[in-house]
């Protein structure tokens, strides 16, 4: 037989370094890990509520540290990433009739970013900053 | 008609001679107006008959000359000169064994295609004499982006999770199966379930979104892969919900084969 | 050598192929049924029709009117009872697709719609946008992978016929990804290869389509029936040849010179339809031959544009607006963007005939049998004749349905009425002999001539000699050259000489086949001593009945022999012939 089909490795750690679409897939992918610590962090502070006003205080000294702030801007940069890559990605999974057609893709992304202000406008409201 | 010269450096590999793949540089005189296939015809009608290669249509609908071109996936005969410099890299798509030079081996999607049934299926064949199915616009609009994919396998190049593991059905071989999935005319979904939602079906695929970017058709394989998430979710929780969910599902489908 | 055991070889997998072998899988689960192609399935050149499939469907319609149409349209070259057959035929196969799949474009009521063609004289093309040759493809292609007795043999390059005592037995074929020798057993072949569109230099037909199978016909003596028709589509794009639909028409297109005359009038398609409202058989919508006859005329008077890949006229479809454009041809408008630089939403774009589709081919009757026993064929590659002079535009996917079927009925009863089984010893001697000269190939010395360069100068003769208008000089010129291109053929060296995946060898043994067919164009052409449909005369610029209202049949007389002409009668049921009127009156 005088075939010998060549066949090129795919690197499994450093694949995603292969070009840029990968990178913001592995971005995105990495925006959960932020998210997941900071509900970590919100948890935790759930229980030092409960456990009493000194724990409660500590907890909101240890947040203005600086390391604390440093996380918090990362995750919130990255939360924002998450969301709006999210967003961008909704109309192809959600197919809403419109007619003889479908709602256009850009009119289901701005109703997400419509929602998400809502929601928070909803929120800020009940814990009385605005 | 205005030339330009382009350094053509293109991935050799010939198995009786090659332990692997190298790069051979071409000087190709071009016109301005041409697509890369072009320049590729040129070296081996002029420069180097023994260039291997796919190509028939020279209009993006036969799906024969996907390539990788400057490590893009793209079809050569609708990559443009105009929109690369003076050096252009081309090599055999990503992901697929190379047979020789830019060939690839496809012997893996010809395997998977037939297993996601993409025919029409249905309990009871309507004879020819009783005439067409009624086919509204919107229900041939639900399936019809998903039915332009031309087989180029540009978007098994681009899907990393493909590259990681090649048992994943993959972008086409899904886009094809919703195709028949949602055409008003199919009864055939619940069979495709069964392979496109098992193992190294819908779930592989972790929505990078590569394929549909890559697709020269816009048949967006991520689309299509991610309702058939949604939609297979739907029928778990259905079918956990005993008679009346099967009764919603049976709702929902006859509405849809309804003539 | 693998040798391969089947009872039918179907050689070509684009839509003729593929009907042809669901057919036979439906015909009789119990067949064994292998189907060789050069390419993938999907890749055959069927994906590459844009326009449509006609067939009487609509209330409004007549069997008879797409008869008399289609024999009007072929300037009555076409055997009658065979298109009687076909227009029969033609709307259950085309429902029949509809069953298995087909993305038919619909009207609101989700019944099947139909658009106006050229030279028809009702709507009768079915159409999936413009894209309908690719979604007819890859729905059989599709649907054919339903059936396990479909043994598919892709990329496999078929080179000869296995012809065992008169009989055809089996055919002989390159396995391209190991450059191996493999030789098929079959009982019947059916060949469905497709035109050879590819010996001319502007042509809207892909790479493949090098007529490998007319070839292989023609030298195990099956004649090659109307050769010199050869259809030029009148809107392909000049620097490519890439084909913009008669759809384009069809929808309401016109066609201007450089002044923006609608030029047609001036040749017998006039009067003048008011812009928009598109009129059936006349002006745009006249038929193919007339409309590129017209172009030349137009480029004789210097009423064309000069472009940097030569003369062309426009194509007008502003009109339309940017709605129903992308509803009805989204793929031209993109074709046109980025082939050509031109949105057709705003701008006129340039376009000029191109070589297309090949009205001759393998000569077979109305079952799709040839004269050699165990051998049929089916779609571009044969000649029923349906087509003709001159085929009507949505005629030839229909074709394919209806002859690829029909091929596939007539070697299932030539396999069980004959009781044929096949010789192997002999089978195999023949492969052998086949094998010895392919191998031959890679021995000649390396000499100066290249694939390339001889391919060139086919260019360039099939081009100056055999193209819209010939005459006795031009086509006396031709046959030289063509003559000395298949002596000088034989000295072609491969200079790749390895096995797996040889493109070289391929297109050796393509040019070969590509050669052997234009000679046959050229003779056929300048023994036809009339102008009819698509072959006109300068010197002789009438029709002449009384002498060609025959069929020409080009017959092998070895490799470097010029073939020999004859001639068969038409056959002719009900419509004697007449003049074709496509001045737009009413009739």
């Amino acid at each position: 037989m005088s075939r010998k089909p060549f066949v090129r490795p795919v690197p499994a750690t450093t694949w995603y370094m292969r070009n840029g679409r990968y990178l913001r897939y592995m971005a995105r992918e990495v925006s959960s890990l932020f998210i997941g610590l900071y509900m970590a962090g919100l948890a935790m502070g759930l229980m030092r509520l409960a456990q009493g006003p000194d724990a409660w205080n500590a907890y909101l000294t240890a947040l203005s540290s600086p390391l604390a702030l440093v996380f918090h801007v990362l995750a919130f940069a990255f939360a924002t990433y998450h969301a709006t890559t999210w967003f961008n990605a909704t109309p192809k999974a959600m197919r809403i009739r419109w007619g003889d057609g479908y709602v256009p893709g850009p009119t289901v992304v701005r109703a997400h970013y419509a929602l998400w202000g809502l929601v928070s406008l909803v929120i800020l409201v009940l814990v009385g900053v605005i | 008609m205005s030339e330009r010269t382009i350094e053509l450096e293109i991935l050799r590999y010939n198995p009786a001679t090659d332990e692997a793949p190298w790069y051979q540089t071409y000087t190709v005189p071009c016109q301005e107006e041409w697509v890369v296939l072009d320049a590729i015809n040129y070296v081996k009608d002029h420069l180097d008959s023994s260039l291997s290669y796919r190509w028939s249509c020279h209009m993006a609908v036969c799906g024969s000359c996907g390539m990788m071109i400057n490590g893009e996936p793209m079809l050569s005969c609708k990559a443009f000169l105009r929109d690369f410099g003076r050096k252009i890299r081309v090599e055999p798509l990503s992901h697929f064994p190379i047979e020789r030079d830019l060939v690839v081996v496809l012997d893996d999607f010809m395997e998977k295609l037939p297993r996601v049934k993409p025919y029409i299926v249905r309990d009871q064949e309507k004879p020819i004499e009783e005439g067409e199915y009624k086919q509204k616009p919107f229900e041939l609009y639900e399936f019809k982006q998903y039915s332009m994919c031309i087989n180029c396998m540009l978007c098994y190049a681009a899907c990393p999770q493909y590259g990681l593991n090649s048992e994943f059905i993959g972008p086409a071989a899904l886009a094809l199966a919703h195709r028949y999935n949602k055409d008003s005319r199919d009864e055939g979904r619940d069979q495709r379930e069964e392979i496109t939602a098992a193992h190294d079906g819908i779930w592989e695929c972790s929505f990078v979104g590569a394929c549909s970017e890559v697709c020269p058709k816009a048949v967006d394989p991520a689309g299509a892969i991610q309702q058939m998430k949604l939609a297979s979710t739907m029928d778990w929780y259905l079918e956990r919900l005993g008679g009346v969910g099967a009764r919603v599902k049976r709702s929902l489908s006859s509405r849809r084969t309804s003539k | 050598m693998e040798t391969i055991q089947t009872d039918v070889a179907i050689v070509g997998a684009g839509g003729a192929g593929l009907r042809a072998a669901i057919a036979l899988a439906e015909a009789d689960p119990g067949l064994s049924i292998t189907l060789l192609s050069k390419v993938y399935p999907m890749r055959s050149h069927t994906c590459a029709a844009e326009g449509g499939a006609a067939g009487v469907i609509k209330p409004d319609d007549s069997l008879d009117q797409h008869f008399s149409d289609t024999v009007g349209g072929g300037d009555w070259l076409c055997d009658q009872d065979a298109v009687e057959l076909f227009i029969n035929e033609a709307p259950r196969e085309l429902t029949r697709l509809e069953h298995w799949g087909c993305p038919w474009s619909r009207e609101t009521d989700g019944s099947v719609a139909v658009r106006p063609f050229g030279g028809m004289k009702i709507k009768r093309t079915w159409f999936a946008a413009d894209k309908s040759g690719f979604h007819i493809l890859h729905t059989l292609f599709q649907t054919s992978l339903k059936y396990p007795a479909i043994k598919r043999l892709d990329e496999v390059f078929t080179t000869d016929l296995i012809v065992v005592d008169g009989k055809v037995q089996g055919c002989c074929a390159i396995e391209m990804r190991t450059g191996q020798m493999i030789q098929v057993q079959a009982k019947a072949v059916i060949l469905c290869s497709g035109g050879g569109g590819r010996m001319f230099p502007f042509t809207t037909n892909g790479a493949i389509k090098t007529g490998d199978g007319m070839a292989m016909a023609y030298r195990a003596g099956v004649p090659l029936k109307d050769m010199e028709f050869v259809q030029y589509h009148p809107t392909g794009l000049p620097s490519t040849g890439i084909l913009l639909t008669e759809g384009c028409r069809g929808e309401g297109g016109v066609l201007r010179n450089k002044d923006g005359y609608r030029y047609l009038q001036d040749y017998g398609m006039g009067p003048e339809s008011p812009l928009g409202e598109p009129v059936l058989k006349t002006m745009e919508l006249g038929p193919r031959d007339r409309l590129s006859q017209a172009f030349w005329h137009e480029q004789q008077k210097g009423n064309t544009i000069q472009t940097q890949w030569g003369d062309c006229v426009y194509l007008d479809l502003r009109h339309l607006g940017e709605a129903k454009i992308n509803e009805r041809l989204p793929f031209v408008r993109d074709l046109a963007k980025s082939y050509s630089g031109v949105d057709m939403v705003t701008d006129m774009v340039p376009i000029r005939p191109v070589v297309h589709y090949m009205m001759g081919g393998i000569h077979t009757d109305i079952t799709a049998a040839t004269p050699l026993p165990g051998l049929f064929a089916a779609g571009e590659c044969a000649c029923v004749s349906i087509n003709g002079a001159n085929r009507l535009g949505s005629n030839s996917l229909t074709e394919l349905l209806v002859f690829g079927r029909r091929a596939a009925e007539s070697a299932v009863a030539y396999i069980k009425d004959s009781g044929v089984s096949v010789d192997g010893a002999a089978a195999n001697r023949e492969a052998t002999a086949v094998e010895a000269r392919i191998r031959a190939l890679f021995d000649r010395p390396e000499g100066d001539e290249t694939t390339a360069g001889l391919r060139q100068e086919m260019f360039d003769t099939m081009e100056g000699g055999a193209g819209i208008y010939r005459d006795e000089a031009s086509l006396t010129a031709t046959t030289a050259k063509l003559a000395e291109l298949r002596q000088r053929w034989q000295t072609l060296s491969v200079r790749d000489k390895s096995a797996v995946f040889n493109t070289d060898v391929m297109q050796v043994l393509e040019l070969g086949a590509m050669l052997d067919l234009a000679e046959t164009v050229a003779s056929s052409a300048l023994e036809r001593k009339e102008s009819r449909g698509s072959h006109q005369r300068l010197d002789h610029t009438e029709r002449d009945d009384t002498r060609y209202l025959k069929h020409s049949m080009a017959s092998y007389r070895g490799e470097t022999a010029p073939p020999a002409i004859d001639y068969l009668d038409v056959t002719i049921t009900k419509s004697q012939p007449g003049v074709r009127d496509y001045s737009g009156a009413k009739s």
